[in-house]
């Protein structure tokens, strides 16, 4: 009897592991995602013209420091924007009123964050509050299209135009990468 | 001459076998139904099938996700997507690296003890004796050890992929310094549950191969030492191929 129990329990434990595992895979790795409790933190959004694939879960960061995430991105559809939520840890409750928003790279192929540049203003958000200043996501498709452009223009003298097509496409990631 | 008719000699033999083992399967699906019945005797054999087997697949998960870890930030940081580790450690495990090789670990650990477990019960005649006392050994004793087997492999594999992806986070966030946030949100976004079910169906399709072939091999073992052992061998080289021949089809179904 007694031998029973513990095999009883070994088997029990092990399929519960078993299971608990099924669920993390099927809750936590894929994106209908339950999010556990988070630790202090207040919300602010901030309106974009373009998120490029800026994601749910996307860093937030100022000086290259992480202050949050993006936890919930929707559409205004009176002004055909982008409304990005983000959940900024309440230990950074200093940020200037006037300060601005706008969508990085991290490097050249790599997923997109939110860079914060503080303003000078000596107020400073508040839950709920709006950052005002936004900079659209830095789309590739665009640039190589204006690019493109510019190629029918100059015409002949494309070998030159070729270098500098080339120099903005090299240097990008290492600008973005100083800012991690 | 002479090659010719010893190739179609072996290649009868393995389909004499193959049709063997179909019909095993049979006669296991028709007793299965009143050996659930002795729900002890099952979860005694996911005991040993499973929970004995749980120490062994934690450890190699946990090394194969480092091992994961390492090698795709080396290739991702050529092209600057460090990131993307997260994604790349997730579907690899979850699709691939989890059944698989659960599957032949499986094979090693649990698969060879059902084997040589059945051969020495056919090699010391208790499967005999059972027969004598009108006990079929087919439901008291071979199809609780497949049932076990089958129910113990996705879980195995869950846990082993579960371990994996936690060995690739240390290793690339803690170790490597990869953004922590970006390395899980990626991943939630990039993984599916489609990806989830190709590696639960993977896991099943693998549980019930392996437990199969354990349980056919050791039941029709050879009543001698060497029988047993060959028996064993057998278990494992054949397990393993068909683990991976599986494992091409199921990924081909799932594209």
């Amino acid at each position: 009897m007694r031998k029973s129990r513990t095999l009883d329990l070994g088997t029990g434990s092990f399929v519960l592991l078993g299971f608990a595992a099924l669920f993390f895979l099927t809750t936590q790795t894929t994106s209908r995602g339950i999010t556990l409790a988070s630790p202090p933190h207040y919300d602010l959004t901030a309106k974009f013209d373009n998120i490029g694939d800026l994601k749910v879960g996307a860093p937030v960061s100022m000086s290259g420091v992480e202050m949050g995430r993006v936890t919930k991105i929707g559409f205004d559809s009176k002004e055909y924007k982008a409304v990005v939520t983000m959940q900024i840890d309440a230990r950074y409750n200093q940020i200037p009123t006037d300060s601005d928003a706008a969508i990085y790279t991290q490097g050249l192929l790599g997923g997109k964050f939110i860079g914060l540049t503080a303003g000078g203003a000596e107020t400073y958000l508040k839950n709920k509050d709006q950052i005002d200043f936004t900079q659209s996501a830095f789309v590739l498709e665009n640039l190589i299209g204006q690019l493109l452009a510019n190629f029918a223009k100059g015409g002949g003298q494309s070998d030159s135009d070729k270098s500098k097509a080339d120099a903005p496409a090299v240097t990008q990631p290492k600008a973005t990468e100083k800012t991690k | 001459m002479k090659l010719i008719e010893e190739l179609w000699e072996s290649l009868r033999d393995a389909l004499v076998g193959l049709g063997a083992v179909a019909r095993f399967l049979l006669r296991l699906l028709a007793a299965a139904p009143r050996a659930l019945l002795r729900l002890d005797l099952i979860s005694q054999q996911i005991y040993n099938a499973g929970a004995l087997s749980l120490v062994i697949i934690m450890l190699s998960g946990l090394f194969v996700g480092m091992v994961l870890g390492l090698q795709g930030f080396q290739l991702l940081q050529r092209f600057g997507s460090e990131e993307a580790l997260g994604t790349a450690a997730a579907i690899g495990l979850v699709k691939e690296l989890g059944p698989v090789v659960t599957a032949l670990l499986f094979a090693g650990r649990a698969g060879t003890a059902l084997a040589s477990e059945l051969g020495l019960m056919r090699a010391t005649d208790q499967i005999s004796a059972m027969e004598m006392m009108a006990v079929d050994p087919i439901r008291r004793v071979v199809v609780p050890r497949f049932l076990g087997g089958v129910i113990a492999m996705p879980l195995l594999a869950a846990i082993f992929s579960v371990i994996g992806i936690y060995g690739a986070q240390l290793v690339g966030v803690q170790i490597m310094g990869v953004d922590g946030g970006s390395f899980w949100s990626q991943m939630r976004a990039a993984v599916g549950l489609r990806d989830i079910n190709e590696g639960i169906v993977k896991s099943c399709i693998f549980g019930v191969t392996c437990s199969l072939i354990a349980v056919y091999q050791g039941y029709y073992a050879e009543p001698t030492a060497e029988g047993v052992g060959r028996a064993t061998t057998r278990t494992v080289v054949t397990s393993a191929v068909f683990i991976l021949f599986l494992d091409y089809l199921v990924t081909a179904a799932f594209l």
